[in-house]
């Protein structure tokens, strides 16, 4: 996850407090997995001494949040670059899940009892994002069917590596 | 209802080939009376014969099969046939709906061979309409309605009677993933509100996610994992 260019992108909506900008960030972005504030802070540092915001005058009162953030053209630049660029596929993407199955395999271990043990925990996570799409909000549905996908994308896999565990054992007992 | 923890339905050491061909070698399983269970496995492992001999379609070559401690596999044909249209409702991949027929007379069938007069039936049958987003649609035929409203309407059907269960075979199968998940939030929902048990066929993990529980069937055996949480 991308902070810098997420909170950018926050501050283009418009100007805020360091403090609002953590919030809409846990709400939207991050649900269950808050950021620290001091993180916030920080990266809203950077993202000053780099031309990307600028920050308001202290404005009157107590308590430490009384400077906005605003956001400048190169930051809006920055922002509108980052959205229309496609993520990094993940070409060299090696699981955990990969690494233990083939180690299995190298050992003479259960390869197979792993993957049902998988499985198993990957359906049962599914069934808790059911439970979270059941009675969430439309934005808690999107994230938990992104998890959704991802888990089917692995039970597939887990799938047909069970179906092929014994020519795969084969080639890497070599 | 069963009495207990005996479960609702029972397979033991369940054997059946077609011809030449394996599709269950001992396969075991136990269905507690309430509870909503995922089948899934490979295509060509089992998953549909179980299901047929579990709900008295199929007569395993060897085993056993119970429901409400009744060995079903012992019964003849006709008991067999009274016990499907009596406490079983189905749904298949493709609704299997009666063409000729209008989506209402469609619901309505399974109570009209159970006896229920037609005025009654069709009322009954009426009802089920609004609650599955199908308001309007009961005039037609099954030409005239969409995968996923076909489906509901099949799940209606299978439900109309109040079945002791429900049995599914790959009832998504055949639908967008959008749909599909409609379409399994509303039997789920169905089944839940009539305390019905249900055994659904499937190969979709997100299907299986709506259970409360899963097995796999492989090589005509079935397996049952349970996760032990060890640790956070
Ligand atoms: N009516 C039938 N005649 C012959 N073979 C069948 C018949 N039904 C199923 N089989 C075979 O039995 C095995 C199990 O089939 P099935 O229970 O349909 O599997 P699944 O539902 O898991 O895809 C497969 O090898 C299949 O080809
Ligand atoms: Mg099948």
């Amino acid at each position: 996850m991308n902070v810098p260019l997420t909170l950018l992108g926050l501050l283009e909506r418009q100007s805020s407090h360091g403090y609002d900008l953590k919030r809409d960030y846990d709400t939207y972005f991050s649900p269950g997995k808050p950021l620290l504030l001091g993180q916030v802070y920080s990266t809203l540092g950077r993202l000053a001494r780099d031309g990307k915001v600028v920050v308001g005058p202290t404005e009157p009162g107590a308590g430490p949040d009384r400077k906005r953030y605003v956001i400048t053209d190169r930051g809006a630049t920055e922002v509108e670059e980052w959205l229309t660029e496609p993520v990094e596929t993940e070409q060299h993407l090696q699981t955990e899940l990969f690494t233990k199955v083939v180690l299995a395999l190298m050992l003479g271990r259960d390869a197979s009892a792993y993957l049902d043990l998988q499985r198993t925990a990957h359906v049962a996570r599914m069934r808790e994002l059911t439970e979270v799409k059941r009675t969430g909000m439309l934005i808690d549905k999107l994230l938990a069917d992104h998890s959704m996908f991802r888990l089917e994308a692995d039970l597939r896999w887990i799938d047909v590596t069970q179906a092929r565990l014994g020519a795969l054992a084969e080639e890497v007992r070599k | 209802m069963t009495a207990g923890q005996a479960p609702l339905l029972e397979v033991r050491d369940a054997v059946l080939s077609f011809g030449q061909t394996p599709a269950l070698r001992g396969a075991d399983l136990s269905v507690a009376a309430g509870e909503i269970l995922a089948v899934m496995g490979p295509s060509g492992s089992g998953k549909s014969t179980l299901l047929h001999c579990m709900a008295g379609i199929l007569v395993p070559d060897s085993g056993e099969v119970r429901f409400d401690g009744r060995r079903v596999d012992r019964m003849r044909e006709p008991e067999r046939s009274e016990l499907r249209r009596d406490r079983f409702g189905f749904v298949f991949q493709f609704g299997q709906l009666v063409p000729e027929l209008t989506a209402e007379e469609n619901v309505a069938m399974p109570l009209l061979l159970g006896g229920t007069r037609r005025g009654p039936a069709l009322a009954e049958a009426r009802g089920w309409f609004p609650r599955l987003g199908l308001d309007g649609l009961g005039g037609r035929r099954s030409g005239e309605l969409s995968g996923g409203q076909a489906q509901r309407v099949a799940l209606a059907r299978a439900m109309v009677a109040r079945p002791d269960v429900l049995f599914a075979d790959e009832p998504t199968g055949s639908l967008d993933s959008l749909t599909g998940e409609q379409v399994m939030e509303q039997l789920v929902d169905a089944v839940r509100e009539n305390g019905t048990t249900a055994v659904i066929v499937t190969h979709e993990a997100r299907v299986a996610a709506c259970a409360d529980r899963e097995v796999m069937v492989r090589d005509g055996k079935v397996t049952s994992l349970r996760l032990e949480r060890t640790g956070p």
